[in-house]
């Protein structure tokens, strides 16, 4: 047993949480203005964006895989463009799969921190307006520290479900030894050569470590909504 | 010397109505704006605040805050606004909620001692009665040395001891800071109490402009004092009928005749008032 553990190759993995750590990374810096945008405006186009924003929860991975393939193809402009002036292709390898993966979790990010922002109290923010703070400030010194959960909960899950994802990274990165063969492909292709013993432990793994991920994030959030007893520092 | 003037379409309840303002008010003085719920009380201050839009002019002192052209934001107006649900800043400690304003520790501690609240100064807002809330709220407010204090029914949700002691400190206030004061109130004795000019509203319009004296006082004809009350409970003592009447939150005993109680049933609101020394009651 231990015999196998050792000879585990764990490259998978690492590159699944090297790219969810970047996804998260990149999805955070670009949420948070469109969540807080999102949150404050009665535009007209609220709800386009919204739709927009939610697509990738209700497309099969196969639709949205196919149409990041063909659009970053190096037959595309996009693609040919990056080819031309940085020489670099954008799909079957690592740089690849994080676009993909952006569009992919975009809604887990978006979705939380949004519904966090409109549960604040309107006169909370109105109050820093007030004291001479511009909507930048507001945003990061009183509304992000008063949704500290949703901002958890953001992160955690975007993380996790980059990890989880498998249509979209096969169909745009396909299945390239440590460049993107991710755990989830890694799987899948065990299962495909019959090789239950480690596709058994993979998914052991992968069962675990989410599991944990998520127990953490829920213990957290407990502990924030009783802890308004406290002093502050 | 604030000269309002605006106008501003308002979504009422019952229909839809036009807020029509015009308005001068002198420096350092207390106004209490009342009038019924929906009359346009809040959405007045807010528009002086800069967080609605309304058309017309706004000038306090040498400063146009609002005109046909421009509008300040409220992050530059120099106004002070105590919310009637406090609105205080979760993620920080008391202190902090002053200092946020800005970051002057003298005034914080000043601010923190003239209403009592020094001590906790560390505490998070989520550990405070009301009453403490609604001071943070209120020394937050002054932090910016505000020209102008506006403030949205600040008392409505305390009880009567915890609203006459911050009646007394923003009193204190309003005087030590030189502002000049808006206050939303439908409590007469505050209202009293606190004010030099009461403006009524109704429908958006101003229907009443005086001193607190001349618009409250609601004695007519020769009847010294006038209460309305409930009346409780009748109550047959030898031969005499004492009524049991609750005026604002005191009961009192008023005698009355037997024809009286027969004719006046619990429940009903009645008039007490008296001419001389003789207390008579009618419904």
């Amino acid at each position: 047993m231990l015999e196998i553990l050792q000879n585990l190759n764990l490259t998978p993995f690492l590159l699944s949480f090297k790219l969810a750590s970047i996804t998260t990374l990149i999805l955070f810096v670009i949420s948070l203005p469109l969540a807080w945008y999102l949150s404050q405006t009665t535009s007209k186009i609220k709800p386009f964006l919204e739709a927009i924003t939610a697509l990738p929860l209700v497309l099969p991975p196969s639709v949205l895989g196919f149409y990041i393939l063909i659009s970053l193809s190096q037959n595309s402009p996009v693609g040919s463009f990056f080819n031309e002036h940085f020489n670099v292709s954008l799909v079957f390898n690592f740089s690849g799969l994080v676009i993909a993966s952006c569009f992919y979790s975009l809604p887990f990010m978006v979705q939380p921190l949004q519904s966090g922002f409109e549960h604040i109290n309107k006169s909370m923010l109105e109050a820093s307006y007030i004291s001479g703070k511009s909507k930048f400030e507001t945003l990061l010194r009183v509304a992000l520290p008063n949704i500290k959960p949703s901002l958890l909960t953001a992160i955690v899950v975007t993380f996790a479900h980059t990890v989880g994802e498998f249509g979209v990274v096969l169909m745009v990165g396909g299945s390239i030894p440590d460049e993107t063969k991710v755990a989830s492909v890694a799987i899948y292709e065990m299962v495909e050569i019959m090789d239950y013993q480690n596709a058994h432990i993979y998914s052991a793994i992968m069962v675990l470590m989410s599991f944990l991920v998520l127990l953490s994030v829920y213990m957290f959030n407990s502990k924030q909504n009783n802890k308004f007893a406290g002093f502050h520092k | 010397m604030i000269k309002i003037d605006i106008n501003k379409k308002l979504h009422g309840s019952n229909a839809d109505m036009q807020l029509k303002v015009d308005l001068e008010i002198k420096e350092n003085e207390f106004v209490a704006l009342s009038g019924e719920s929906g009359s346009g009380k809040t959405t007045l201050l807010r528009v002086l605040a800069g967080l609605e839009e309304a058309e017309g002019t706004i000038q306090v002192g040498s400063q146009i805050w609002q005109d046909s052209k421009s509008s300040l934001a409220p992050q530059k107006r120099e106004i002070g606004f105590v919310f009637q649900d406090y609105a205080l800043f979760d993620n920080m400690s008391v202190g902090q909620n002053l200092l946020f304003v800005n970051k002057d520790q003298n005034l914080c501690d000043h601010l923190l001692s003239i209403t009592g609240m020094s001590e906790l100064k560390k505490r998070s807002p989520n550990t405070l009665s009301g009453g403490q809330k609604q001071r943070v709220s209120l020394c937050r407010a002054m932090m910016k040395r505000p020209k102008l204090l506006l403030m949205d029914e600040p008392l409505s949700a305390l009880d009567p001891y915890m609203r006459s002691k911050l009646q007394r400190e923003i009193l204190t206030l309003h005087k030590e800071f030189g502002t000049t004061t808006i206050m939303v109130s439908h409590d007469p004795s505050e209202i009293y109490r606190l004010s030099s000019r009461v403006i009524v509203l109704n429908q958006g319009q101003i229907i009443n402009d005086g001193s607190a004296k001349d618009i409250l006082l609601k004695t007519t004809g020769s009847a010294k004092f006038s209460f309305k009350g409930e009346l409780l409970e009748i109550v047959k003592v030898d031969v005499i009928y004492i009524a049991i009447i609750s005026i604002a939150q005191q009961l009192v005993e008023v005698v009355i005749t037997a024809d009286q109680a027969k004719s006046l049933s619990v429940g009903s609101i009645v008039n007490v008032s008296t001419k001389a020394f003789s207390p008579t009651i009618t419904l």
